[in-house]
């Protein structure tokens, strides 16, 4: 037992080394005659997307423990698909003649929305008094197709200018960042966290379901709340930075279930937010600096992403069936 | 001791659990019993705050469970609902540390490990305690759960069908374990079983519902009588001494 708990401090040293050289190699690599212009940009970049990282790999932890599903992200309920939506219909009323809300006053107004449609999803579910999750889950994943096909169908009412706007916010590209955006989602993202800091020892025996956690002492409905809650602040922000990222969601937080099979989330989410750094931060600098930006990091992340799913599928679907 | 006091729930405008009174005896094992349907499930889920009341009030130790915080009342009750593996790799001796959590909220103290290890040792699992839970035996793993009770060092402990799936061996011996856990920790324990023989050779007390009302409560020299199991079952079933039991045979009913 002490020995499974060394190993987790010895894995978390070692990201943390890991993450920490791909910052650094990413601000001071080739840094070329001008450092003082370069690194500025460069530096706006890193925390961007040290951001998305931490809030991608934060709110797949706790969806995936509220939800006792290890192969979900938040995007299932159409979290990121809703932002799209909001963002889709602001662009349309410029079309239409009203104004167009962009930069903070915009990001705010979609983090309100996203926090009032989890809460609208929230008392969907639990109005009834069964605390149905695969319930929730079907409710989520059919408004989130009510989202992308409105989503859709917006775009073929818009001009192709507009299209334009709407292409360079709903797309998700790690090469540019809403700059604009960085300090207000740097905001919600930290104080996300620090809402959920007292929670976080919950989650330990959330794993075990409703019952059990309620039997615990642990009020899993509140807590529930609370967490869709976080998430939907934490997605907002993430979606907000780069676009629709979730999928990367996936992919840390099963490689840090292999990693170290603690059930202690103060371990785990350390551990899925180090590998997220990495993987965003460490794979920009791979795809700009080796490919030449030749390809694009969302490419790269959906195909390695594509497959690793396939796997879990295919070769660890035995404890998900029992 | 648990007291109900008219005790109405409402599913879906079916009454499933009628305007039930009922009083728990501390330190013994009452068992609930009753055809499918018959309200079992609820009545233990209500008690466990898994469900909310419609009607009537629930007191533990003379107090509304409502009005006790959560986790107070962890330290007090612990519940076993379904024995599913969880989503997560678990050992055996985490899931049992799982249940000091209302007691150190997840930093397990040198007294929360010495509980943990009273626990195993309880339940015979120190020798495996680091395999995990889908690793091993549905019997082992009942018990797993039940030292995850255990540690959890409550007064009352409230199973749902602790015997559920589990082969003769296995069942006799999770329920000596229920009976020591009686007799040597003065536990209180209610649990829904649908073996009648079972009950009747362990349990102190039995509760009979039917279509969520209380048919009859008493000890189990009360019930285990033809026509009283007659009523609860609504099938002609034997009761016979044998070594010392009562035990219904019921098999070939007409």
């Amino acid at each position: 037992m002490l020995n499974s708990q060394k190993k987790v401090y010895i894995w978390v040293g070692i990201l943390f080394f890991i993450a920490l050289s791909a910052i650094l190699l990413y601000l001071f690599h080739n840094l070329g005659p001008n450092p003082g212009f370069v690194l500025p940009r460069r530096r706006l970049r890193v925390v961007s997307m040290t951001v998305v990282a931490i809030a991608i790999a934060y709110s797949s932890v706790l969806f995936q423990t509220v939800t006792t599903m290890r192969i979900f992200t938040p995007s299932i309920i159409g979290f990121d698909a809703l932002y799209m939506f909001i963002q889709s219909v602001m662009v349309f009323f410029v079309a239409t003649g009203g104004y167009f809300i962009t930069g903070v006053p915009n990001f705010l107004l979609s983090v309100g929305i996203m926090i009032v449609f989890s809460l609208v999803i929230y008392s969907l579910v639990f109005r009834k008094g069964n605390q149905n999750i695969h319930f929730l889950l079907l409710a989520g994943m059919i408004l989130g197709t009510v989202f992308s096909s409105l989503t859709t169908f917006i775009q073929m009412l818009i001009d192709p200018d507009e299209f334009a706007i709407l292409q360079n916010r709903i797309f998700i590209n790690f090469n540019s960042v809403n700059e604009d955006l960085i300090t207000v989602a740097t905001i919600v993202m930290i104080s996300a966290i620090l809402m959920s800091l007292f929670y976080v020892k919950y989650l330990d025996v959330m794993v075990l379901g409703a019952d059990a956690a309620t039997s615990l002492g642990a009020n899993h409905r509140r807590l529930s709340k609370i967490f869709l809650l976080i998430i939907a602040m934490l997605v907002s922000a993430s979606t907000a930075l780069v676009g629709p990222a979730t999928f990367l969601g996936l992919i840390v937080t099963n490689l840090t279930y292999q990693l170290v099979q603690s059930y202690k989330h103060k371990y785990i989410i350390a551990i899925a937010v180090l590998i997220s750094i990495i993987a965003v931060v460490g794979g920009q600098f791979i795809v700009s600096r080796v490919f030449n930006l030749a390809t694009n990091l969302s490419v790269i992340i959906n195909f390695i992403g594509g497959l690793y799913f396939m796997y879990l599928l295919l070769f660890k679907n035995q404890k998900a069936s029992s | 001791m648990i007291k109900l006091l008219n005790i109405t729930k409402v599913y879906e405008k079916k009454e499933v659990v009628k305007d039930l009174s009922l009083e728990i005896e501390k330190g013994k094992i009452t068992a609930l019993v009753g055809e499918n349907g018959a309200g079992k499930s609820t009545v233990l889920s209500m008690i466990a705050r898994f469900m909310k009341v419609n009607n009537g009030e629930i007191m533990l130790d003379g107090q509304s469970i409502r009005s006790i915080k959560d986790l107070e009342m962890a330290k007090k009750m612990a519940v076993l609902k379904q024995m599913n593996v969880a989503n997560v790799k678990l050992t055996i001796r985490e899931l049992v540390e799982l249940g000091r959590f209302p007691h150190s909220k997840g930093r397990l103290t040198a007294a929360d490990h010495q509980a943990v290890d009273q626990a195993l040792e309880y339940l015979t699992l120190h020798n495996i305690q680091h395999q995990y839970l889908d690793e091993i035996s549905g019997g082992q793993r009942q018990r797993a759960y039940i030292a995850m009770v255990v540690a959890q060092d409550t007064e009352y402990v409230l199973l749902d069908e602790p015997l559920n799936n589990l082969d003769m061996r296995n069942s006799v011996n999770i329920m000596k374990i229920l009976r020591k856990l009686a007799d040597e920790l003065g536990k209180t324990i209610v649990m829904v079983i649908h073996d009648i023989n079972f009950a009747s050779a362990y349990a102190d007390n039995m509760v009979a519902l039917k279509d969520g009302k209380l048919i009859r409560a008493g000890t189990v020299d009360e019930l285990m009588n033809n026509a009283c199991l007659n009523k609860i079952f609504g099938m002609n079933c034997n009761v016979q001494d044998v070594c010392g039991d009562k035990v219904c045979v019921y098999y070939k009913s007409s």
